[in-house]
C-alpha cells in the first residue's frame, strides 16, 4: 500500500463554511443598500465608500505587515465589511481625509490594538463613526438631501434628517402635528428618500439584506428583532401617552440608523453576545437606550451609542448568562 | 412535522452511496485477529491456547466481571498465536490470531434460514443468552447488551426505544438490515421487550430511509407493542439522549442514564444480533459493515466475520483507490482514522469510509470570530468555543462548571466552525482531564 494515510481525531468532515464566505455574505447583503445609496446621493456615495473600504484594507495590511509581523489576513473580508459599514454611517459628502481618519480609528485603534479580529470589544465601524462625530461635528451632521444619481460630491444640497427636524421642532415648542408636514412620508422613508448617512436611508434595501442574512444563515433573528421590537414597543407606549410630543413607532423604526444598526451593526459577531438568551437581552438594551437618547438625550440619533454601550456588557453576559443546556434541571412529567 | 430533538444539530451531506446495495456475504478470510476487548468494560479472558483447534462460534475469551462479555471464534481453524495488535483506537491490545481451516461451525447453531418468531425463553434466560453470545451495542457504543437489559432495583423501564436512525453520513449497514431482515429485527425487539418486561417499543428511523420506515411499518402489526416512527434528518439524531428526546420527549438529566427516565435504547443491529443469539443460538461472530467512499469502484454492504482485516473488505469493494488519503472506521463524524489496513473488524465496526486525499486534511485554523455557530450546532447547548478556550488555558475547574463532561463528542461544533477551529480536540483533552479530577476527588 503506497498511500500515506492521514490519522487525525474525529470529526473527519467539515461543513465548508468559512470566515471569508460569511464576511462576503455580509458584503452581498449590504449591496442593495449601497446601490440605493448611489441612486439617491450620486458620486459622493461612491467616493466615500471606496475611500473608506480602501483605507480600512490598507491600515489592516500595514499593521499586520509591519507591527504584528504575522500572516496577512486582509482577505478574510472583515476589514472590507468594516470599511463598508463605516461608509454607511457617514454623510455622502464627507471629505475623504475625515473618512481616512475614521478608518484609522476603526481599524488601528478599535480593532488592532486589541489583537485584531475576534478580540475587539467594541464595534470598529461604530468607534470610528463616534470618533468622527465628536471630532468633526459639523461635517458629520451636514446631510445631503437625496438628489439623484448625478449629484456631485461636494456640491450636494444639505438639509436636516427627519430625526433632527423632530428634535429641533419639539425643542422649539412645536407639536408633532405641525412638524409632520416637514418630514418625509413613511413611504418615502421606507424607500430611502430622505436625508441621512449614506447607507441608512433605504429601509427597503436594508430589509432585503436582512432577509438574505437570515436565509444564508449568517445571523439569527434574535438581535435585529429584539432591537426593532423593543424600539417599537417603547415608542408605541410614549406615542399612546402623548402623540403630540412623541413620534409614532413607525417613524422611529424608519428614521435614522435603526435598521442599519439593528441588522448590520448590532449583529457584528465579535462584539455581540454568543447565545440566544443574551442576544435578546442585548437587543432589548440597544432598543431602550436608543429611544432614551432620541427622546431625551442631546443627540437626535442614539443607535451608535446604544450599540457601543451594550457592547461593553457583552463579556459580562457571555460569562454569566448561560444557555439552558440539555439535561440541565429537567422536569419530566 | 417529523419528530426530532429541539436544539442544535447539523446537516452534513448524506453520501449514502450504498443505500441500494444488498448485503453480500464476504468469503471467510484466511485468517482473523480477534481482539479481547471489543466492548466497553473489562477485557475478556482468553480461554484457548496456541495450537488449539477451534470451531466457528466457539468461545475463545470469557467475560470477566459484570461489564464484559464473551468473545467467540468467527472461523474454524488453528490458534496461531496470542499476540498484541494495533486496533482501531491506535492502541495495542491482545488478540487471538486464528488461521482458517474450512468452516466448521459448532453444532448448536441453527444455520437454516427459517424465521422463528415464537418466544420461548424467559426474561432472565434472554439476558443470559446475550451474555453467552457476546452481544454488545452494535451502533458503535459496544456496551454489553446484557448489562443494559439488567434493570437495577429501584429503577423502572416502561418503554424500549430502538435506534434505526443511522445519522452518520455514508453508513447504510442498519438501513440494509432493516430492509432485508425486518422480521428478524422485529422479533429481536420483542425479545428485548420481554427481557426488559415492557409492553411498548418505538423504532426511530431517519426520514431519508423511507423504504425502511414503510417496510417495518408494514410488518409491525404482527408484532404487538411495536410502533415505527420517521424522524427528521438531522445529525446527531442517533445519539441516545437525542433519540429519547425526539421519540418520547423525555430529557435524560446531565450525567444520568436513559434508565433514569424509564427507557433503554437498543440499536436495530443489536436487535438482529439478539434474534440470532436467542432464536438461532448463534453468537456474535459476524456483522454487517458498510464499505464506502466515492472513489471505490464497488462500494457495498458486507456480512463480515469479526476479526477480518480491513484490507480484505477494501479488496472486496474493488481495491484501495489511488487517491485515498484517509480510512475511517465508523462514520466521518465520530469514526476513527486508522493508519494501516491490517486493523481487524470488531463488533463495533459499522463502516469503513475511504476519503480522498483532498478531503482528508483539515482546513487552516484561523481566529475565533465569535459567530456562535458552534453553540447553535451543539445538540446539548454547550458553548464549544468557551470549552476549547478553557481547556487550552488549563482552566479545568471552570470547564467542569461549564459542563464539559456532558459533551458526547459528536463533532458538530468542529464540523460547523467557519474558522476551522479544532474545538472537539481541545474539548476531549479538557474532558479527560476533568473526568480524572472528578475520579480523584471521589477517591479522597
Ligand atoms: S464556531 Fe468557531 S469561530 Fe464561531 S464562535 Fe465557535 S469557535 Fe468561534
Ligand atoms: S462535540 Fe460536544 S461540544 Fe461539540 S457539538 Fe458535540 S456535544 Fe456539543
Amino acid at each position: 500500500m503506497n498511500n500515506i494515510l492521514t490519522v487525525s481525531p474525529s470529526p473527519h468532515a467539515h461543513g465548508k463554511e468559512t470566515t471569508q464566505k460569511l464576511m462576503f455574505g455580509v458584503v452581498i447583503a449590504l449591496l442593495p443598500a449601497l446601490f440605493s445609496s448611489i441612486f439617491y446621493f450620486g458620486y459622493g456615495a461612491v467616493i466615500v465608500t471606496v475611500s473608506s473600504v480602501l483605507s480600512c484594507l490598507i491600515f489592516e495590511f500595514l499593521i499586520q505587515r509591519f507591527i504584528f509581523r504575522k500572516p496577512i489576513t486582509i482577505t478574510d473580508g472583515s476589514a472590507l465589511v468594516t470599511g463598508l459599514l463605516l461608509a454607511f454611517n457617514v454623510p455622502s459628502n464627507l471629505p475623504v481625509f475625515i473618512v481616512v481618519i475614521g478608518s484609522f480609528v476603526a481599524i488601528a485603534i478599535a480593532k488592532m490594538t486589541f489583537g485584531g479580529l475576534g478580540n475587539n470589544p467594541f464595534n470598529p465601524a461604530l468607534v470610528g463613526r463616534v470618533f468622527m462625530l465628536i471630532s468633526f461635528p459639523v461635517q458629520m451632521t451636514s446631510w445631503p438631501v437625496p438628489a439623484g444619481l448625478n449629484t456631485g460630491y461636494t456640491d450636494a444640497v444639505t438639509g436636516a434628517t427627519p430625526l433632527a427636524i423632530i428634535k429641533e421642532g419639539l425643542k422649539n415648542g412645536e407639536s408633532l402635528s405641525q412638524l409632520v408636514t416637514q418630514i418625509p412620508t413613511p413611504a418615502q422613508m421606507f424607500l430611502g428618500n430622505m436625508g441621512g448617512s449614506l447607507g441608512e436611508v433605504a429601509a427597503a434595501a436594508l430589509l432585503i439584506g436582512f432577509v438574505f442574512l437570515l436565509i444564508r444563515r449568517i445571523i439569527t433573528w434574535h438581535i435585529p428583532v429584539s432591537v426593532l421590537g423593543s424600539i417599537f414597543i417603547f415608542t408605541l407606549i410614549l406615542w399612546l401617552i402623548n402623540p403630540e410630543k412623541y413620534a409614532d413607532p413607525l417613524f422611529h423604526l424608519l428614521a435614522g440608523g435603526v435598521l442599519l444598526g439593528a441588522i448590520f451593526m448590532a449583529t457584528d459577531y465579535v462584539t455581540s453576545p454568543m447565545n440566544p438568551k443574551s442576544m435578546l437581552i442585548y437587543g432589548i438594551g440597544i432598543g431602550i437606550i436608543t429611544v432614551i437618547i432620541r427622546v431625551w438625550g442631546a443627540y437626535p440619533e442614539g443607535v451608535s451609542f446604544a450599540i457601543l454601550i451594550m457592547n461593553a456588557f457583552v463579556p459580562l453576559m457571555n460569562a454569566y448568562i448561560k444557555p439552558k443546556r440539555f439535561g440541565e434541571e429537567v422536569k419530566n412529567g | 412535522m417529523l419528530k426530532t430533538f429541539p436544539t442544535g444539530g447539523v446537516h452534513p451531506p448524506e453520501n449514502k452511496l450504498t443505500a441500494d446495495a444488498t448485503i453480500e456475504c464476504l468469503p471467510v478470510p484466511q485468517g482473523v485477529a480477534i481482539p479481547v476487548l471489543q466492548h466497553i468494560g473489562s477485557p475478556s479472558v482468553v480461554v484457548v491456547n496456541k495450537g488449539d483447534y477451534v470451531k466457528t462460534g466457539q468461545v475463545i475469551a470469557q467475560s470477566k466481571g459484570f461489564v464484559s462479555t464473551n468473545i467467540h471464534s468467527s472461523v474454524s481453524g488453528k490458534v496461531n498465536r496470542i499476540d498484541s495488535i494495533i486496533d482501531a483506537t491506535g492502541y495495542k491490545q491482545t488478540a487471538v490470531f486464528i488461521e482458517t481451516e474450512g468452516d466448521e461451525w459448532i453444532d448448536t447453531i441453527k444455520r437454516d434460514k427459517d424465521i422463528i418468531t415464537e418466544i420461548k425463553l424467559s426474561s432472565d434466560e434472554i439476558i443470559r443468552k446475550c451474555l453467552e453470545s457476546g452481544i454488545v451495542g452494535l451502533g458503535g457504543a459496544t456496551f454489553p447488551t446484557h448489562v443494559k437489559l439488567t434493570v437495577p432495583s429501584g429503577k423502572k423501564c416502561d418503554i424500549l426505544l430502538v435506534n434505526g436512525v443511522e445519522c452518520e453520513p455514508y453508513l447504510t449497514a442498519d438501513h440494509r438490515l432493516m430492509l432485508e431482515k425486518g422480521e428478524e429485527i422485529l422479533t429481536g425487539v420483542e425479545l428485548l421487550m420481554k427481557a426488559l418486561n415492557v409492553e411498548r417499543a418505538m423504532i426511530g428511523i431517519e426520514a431519508n430511509k423511507q423504504d425502511a420506515v414503510s417496510h417495518l411499518t408494514r410488518l409491525a402489526p404482527l408484532f404487538p407493542g411495536i410502533s415505527v416512527h420517521a424522524l427528521k434528518v438531522k445529525y446527531p439524531q442517533g445519539a441516545e439522549k437525542q433519540l429519547i428526546k425526539a421519540l418520547i420527549n423525555r430529557e435524560v438529566p446531565s450525567g444520568r442514564l436513559p434508565l433514569d427516565v424509564g427507557t433503554v435504547v437498543q440499536n436495530v443491529g443489536t436487535a438482529f444480533a439478539v434474534y440470532e443469539a436467542v432464536q438461532k443460538n448463534k453468537p456474535l461472530i459476524e456483522r454487517v459493515v458498510t464499505v464506502t467512499g466515492r472513489s471505490l469502484s464497488k462500494p457495498g454492504n458486507y456480512l463480515v466475520r469479526i476479526g477480518t482485516p480491513v484490507a480484505r473488505l477494501i479488496e472486496a469493494s474493488g481495491g484501495l483507490p489511488e487517491d485515498t488519503g484517509k480510512i475511517i472506521l465508523g462514520g466521518p463524524l465520530m469514526g476513527k482514522a486508522i493508519s494501516n489496513t491490517e486493523v481487524p473488524v470488531t463488533k463495533g465496526t459499522s463502516g469503513i469510509v475511504l476519503l480522498p486525499g483532498n478531503e482528508s486534511g483539515r482546513m487552516e485554523i484561523s481566529r475565533c470570530i465569535r459567530c456562535a455557530k458552534c453553540i447553535e450546532a451543539c445538540a446539548l447547548n454547550l458553548e464549544a468555543y468557551l470549552l476549547m478556550t478553557l481547556s487550552e488555558k488549563g482552566l479545568f475547574e471552570r470547564a467542569e462548571r461549564e459542563r464539559i463532561t456532558d459533551c458526547m463528542e459528536c463533532g458538530s461544533c468542529s464540523y460547523t466552525c467557519p474558522a476551522g477551529r479544532p474545538l472537539l480536540d481541545y474539548i476531549r483533552l479538557g474532558k479527560t482531564t476533568v473526568m480524572k479530577m472528578v475520579r480523584e476527588r471521589a477517591m479522597k
